[in-house]
């Protein structure tokens, strides 16, 4: 009897270990609803979570997810401390030239302003974006003052206690937060910006892109890709 | 966590908040507490030995060791925290990389620099690829002790360097004259009696210390304040059970309450031990502490 729960603790830990051989580390920031957040078990969750999920089955993969600074988050998946980035982050040629992108697996989300009032001065007043987002990088060529936060959560804070007039952000972030909030409302002008949102990988880490790629392509053809932006409100389908 | 949590929009007041304050996102809060004082026992200590590790080496007459100690206690002390923290970390986990690539993929062909990737064989991966979540936290962990250890370590460096030289000079003189040699002299008079010098400069370092532990967050290891950022910000009911607005005041007010009890704390105790180094030295302290037991 003995021998026998030897033997099978054995076979079950040599198997964990065959299917640990694979395992793809995830990098995301977890603090941009509904994309990628921390639920209330302290655990990612949200479109890019399940989506997440979904790729690795498809692509054979085990994958575990990580949680980094959005500031930080290129300079991480480049030094290798984890394989792909899947953050809501647009495909711009800026990125492109340091990281490699998969194809879009959302298309391009027209970013919006968020406002205390709908006469908000989005041109000539202040705006508020996060650092280093391609909302961001649109502002700073505008003619607005632009007033950068680290997180996503700190820009509409902004413009609640009237630093900011207005906060410019994916519409699919702001929806549910002008939703839920009286004194916030979207303003009609959208921004179009950026080339829809892709998965970033390494430069030289060809084979994974590819995977994923197929993957993605897969779930577009099949139509679960769809059901997902549909279910998590992310914008228009493909 | 309570039977009567599955639902915790038909509850409110006391009950609500018990279920709130045990989700498992406060479980996670809750554990990083320990995260950051398992940091602070583990670093204090750490940055102690290359504190001293590099007073000794600046203090040394052999030319190149005195460069090196010199040198650590200028580049790091001069070098912002941040950047330190980004770069070097990075750096660091880079360098133990290449070390490993190689000496265990000696046939690898390819260029390890491809353009702003920096790729190594999976066998000198750290922590290796396959390894469970756990092992990573702890290496990324090891990495920020180590970090914070060598910036403080220069900090206290130059605190004990100075420490070593307000000892008086009669009492080395006196150590030489009973024929002690200049290795006994450091071991057995010197150093014994140079802490009670360093202890201001170094409760001070102990105080910075404590509250540059959100630096933490930096290297991938989610320490308090991220958690109180996290909790504290808008919960939109459509992505939670426990909907509530801008509670970041809050979080950051029991932050505040944890790092004023925790400072309050340190100087008690820092306080007795000043007083116990006092004991017997040379200086005004020790000699008031005698008049007074006279």
């Amino acid at each position: 009897m003995k021998k026998l729960v030897l033997a099978t603790s054995a076979l079950a830990l040599s198997a964990s270990m065959a299917m640990a051989m694979d395992v793809v580390r995830l990098g995301t920031e977890g603090a941009y609803p509904p994309w990628n957040f921390i639920n209330d078990a302290g655990e990612v969750d949200g479109f890019e979570r399940e989506l997440g999920d979904e790729l690795c089955k498809r692509a054979e993969l085990t994958c575990e997810w990580v949680t980094n600074e959005w500031d930080s988050i290129i300079p991480n998946l480049v030094s290798g401390n984890y394989d792909a980035i899947i953050a809501g982050m647009s495909i711009t040629d800026e990125r492109d030239e340091v990281i490699d992108f998969t194809q879009n697996y959302t298309q391009p989300d027209p970013s919006s302003y968020l406002a205390m009032s709908a006469d908000a001065d989005v041109t000539g007043g202040v705006v508020a974006a996060q650092a280093g987002t391609i909302q961001a990088s649109h502002i700073a060529s505008s003619g607005a003052t632009l007033v950068e936060f680290a997180t996503p959560e700190e820009t509409i804070a902004a413009v609640r206690n009237g630093e900011a007039d207005a906060v410019l952000a994916d519409k699919s972030y702001l929806n549910p937060i002008a939703a839920e909030d009286d004194s916030l409302m979207l303003l009609e002008q959208d921004e179009l910006l950026g080339g829809g949102v892709g998965m970033g990988v390494r430069e030289s880490d060809g084979e994974l892109k590819a995977k994923f790629d197929a993957a993605i392509q897969s779930m577009k053809d099949d139509g679960s890709l769809n059901d997902l932006i549909t279910k998590w409100e992310i914008g228009e389908t493909f | 966590m309570f039977s009567y949590c599955a639902d915790p929009s038909l509850l409110s007041g006391m009950s609500w908040l018990s279920c709130y304050l045990t989700t498992g996102k406060h479980a996670a809060f809750y554990v990083s507490f320990g995260t950051v004082l398992l940091l602070l026992a583990i670093t204090a200590p750490a940055a102690l030995a290359f504190g001293f590790a590099g007073a000794s080496a600046a203090r040394s007459r052999v030319w190149p060791v005195n460069w090196i100690g010199k040198g650590y206690i200028a580049v790091v002390r001069g070098v912002p925290d941040i950047a330190f923290f980004l770069f070097f970390v990075i750096a660091l986990d880079q360098m133990f990389e290449w070390a490993r690539h190689k000496v265990k993929c000696p046939d690898w062909d390819q260029p390890i620099r491809q353009g702003n990737d920096f790729v190594v064989c999976q066998a000198a991966k750290l922590p290796l690829g396959e390894s469970p979540q756990w092992v990573h936290e702890a290496y990324g962990f090891s990495l920020a002790v180590l970090t914070f250890a060598i910036v403080f370590g220069a900090f206290a460096a130059n605190v004990l360097f100075g420490a070593m030289r307000a000892v008086p000079r009669a009492q080395l003189e006196t150590a030489e004259a009973y024929g002690m040699s200049r290795r006994q002299t450091f071991w057995r008079i010197l150093v014994p009696q140079m802490w009670v010098f360093a202890l201001p400069g170094l409760s001070n370092l102990w105080m910075v210390l404590i509250k540059a532990t959100p630096l933490l967050f930096l290297l991938g290891v989610e320490d308090i304040v991220y958690w109180a950022r996290e909790l504290g910000g808008t919960a939109n009911p459509r992505f939670t059970e426990y909907p509530h607005g801008d509670w970041r005041m809050w979080y950051f007010f029991v932050l505040l309450v944890f790092y004023l009890g925790f400072t309050k704390f340190s100087e008690f105790f820092l306080e007795r031990l000043m007083q116990k180094l006092t004991h017997g030295q040379a200086t005004t302290g020790g000699e008031a502490q005698r008049k007074a037991d006279a």
